[in-house]
Formats: C-alpha cells, structure tokens, sequence
C-alpha cells in the first residue's frame, strides 16, 4: 500500500481519509442530535393547538431555514452512508482494505443525491428568491 | 487480556475514557462487565434500522410532493390515523434518541477530564434523553385530530 505512507512524517490514520471522516461523523451526529432535541418539542405542539402547530411549522418554510434544512439532509445523509462504511470495515473481512476507496463512494452517493434532491426540496425558497 | 471479555469491538477513533480506566485496574478487573461492548453492537445495530427509519421520513417530509411546503397539522393528522406511521415514528423516535444519547456519551466521554464535570454533563444529557423520549412518547400515543383551537 504505496499510498499510505507518506515519507517518514506521515501516518496511515493522521490527517488522512480515515481521521477526517471519523471527525466528521462526530461534528455530523451532534448537530444532528441537538436538532432531534428541537423536532421532538415543536412535533409536540400538535397536543396544544392546531393553531399553534402550523404557526411554528411555518418557520421551517422560511427560505433561510429552508436553506438549514438542506444543511441538515446533508449532515444527515453523510452520517448514514459513513456509517454503513464503519460497518463494513468492522464486520466485512475486506472492508479495512477498501476503508478509502469507501469514503469516496459515501461522498459520490452524497453528492448525487444531494444535487438531485436540492430542487425539490427548495421548490418554494427558489419561486421567492429568483421566481422560477 | 481479561478472561471476561472474549470479544472486543475493534477500537476505532480515540480510545474512550471507560477503556483507559479499564487498562488503569489492570487485566482481570472489569469493572464495567461487557457494557462498552453492547454499546458499540447498538449502535452498528440501531444504525442500520435508522438510514431507513430516518432517510425514509427525510424523504417524504422533505423531497417529495412539495417539500417542507406540505407540513402542517392536518398533514400531521393524515400520517397518524394509520398504525404503520405511528409505529414508524414511535421505534425512529426512540431508537434515534437511544443512538444519539449513547454517541454523546461517548464525545463527552472524551473530552471531559474531570470527574466532576463529566459527572454533570452526563446527568443534564441523560435528563433531556428520557424528558424527551417521554414526550414524544406521549405525543403519539395521546394524538388527537379534533382537538380545539
């Protein structure tokens, strides 16, 4: 494995595929949690009034919230795909071997999905800002 | 070696806090039994329910027939008359609770030195996780479609 070793200095995990993406996986999950936090309690104004429901929901149709939620489809999309790539690595006897070559395929499925869903997930916020 | 612990999960970024108090004891003294390996088996295992669970709410909340535009009490009401959306919600809501808790508990694990402070963080962590796994648990089952307002 040439690519691994990077002269005398480098290392396989330091500053490589492997630690970036654990870094990310850590930074992806905690927003994720505190956002699971704020979902749970405004879902539970529907036991208050119906009322008092729609007019919170009605902050997340705000075209720059709008543009937070895309951030967090994305935040969670990558904890997803990179999680099933730990699961590879730890159960899949050659999951260790192809841990790089796995990443870049979490990022390609990201990146697809991410592009193919941005219009319809912006539909309204792109009609307010630009009129299409 | 300890003679406890026949598998360990293959250690994976930082080594936490449980496991440098572990190698502390010495071999032979597991204080904390098979624990951080259940742990780390949840969340493999919960892991792969929830890219479902969550990817598949994401989707019809979010990419389809509108986006986030659709969302709105009665949008709410529809979901929850059918069993099958309750369900959902109820096992994502728990089990993204239980994945997202134990994932803090390792960060804070990690980057809390001090006994005392790891102590708090955990108590206020653990305080919101069953709060609002309570609510949320009663949202669901306490829905009302007619109620007033």
């Amino acid at each position: 494995m040439a690519s691994g070793a990077q002269g005398a200095k480098g290392t396989l995990y330091r500053g490589r595929e492997g630690m970036w993406s654990w870094v990310a996986q850590r930074v992806t999950g905690v927003l994720v949690f505190f956002f699971l936090f704020a979902h749970v309690l405004d879902t539970a104004l529907v036991r208050v009034s119906p009322h008092t429901y729609n007019q919170v929901i009605g902050t997340y149709k705000n075209p720059v919230v709008n543009l937070l939620e895309v951030g967090l489809v994305g935040a969670v999309m990558f904890h997803a795909f990179n999680g099933l790539r730990i699961i590879a690595i730890d159960f899949w006897s050659k999951g260790p071997k192809y841990q790089r070559q796995l990443l870049w395929a979490v990022v390609g499925l990201w990146a697809v999905l991410m592009l193919g869903f941005l219009e319809p997930m912006m539909q309204h916020t792109f009609h307010e800002w630009f009129g299409w | 070696m300890s003679t406890h612990v026949s598998l360990e999960p293959p250690r994976t970024g930082n080594p936490g806090r449980s496991q440098r108090m572990r190698t502390r004891k010495g071999p032979g003294k597991v204080t904390r039994g098979n624990f951080e390996l259940y742990s780390w088996l949840f969340m493999r295992a919960s892991g792969v329910l929830l890219v479902f669970l969550v990817l598949g709410h994401l989707f019809i909340m979010m990419v389809t027939d509108g986006g986030v535009e659709k969302i709105g009490f009665a949008f709410v009401a529809g979901r929850w008359a059918s069993p099958w959306w309750q369900f959902w919600d109820l096992l994502q809501l728990w089990l993204a609770m239980i994945h997202g808790t134990n994932g803090m508990r390792t960060v804070i694990n990690d980057y809390a030195d001090k006994d005392r402070t790891r102590a708090i963080l955990k108590g206020l962590l653990y305080t919101a996780a069953v709060l609002t796994i309570f609510l949320g648990t009663l949202v669901i089952f306490t829905f009302d479609p007619n109620i007033k307002g």
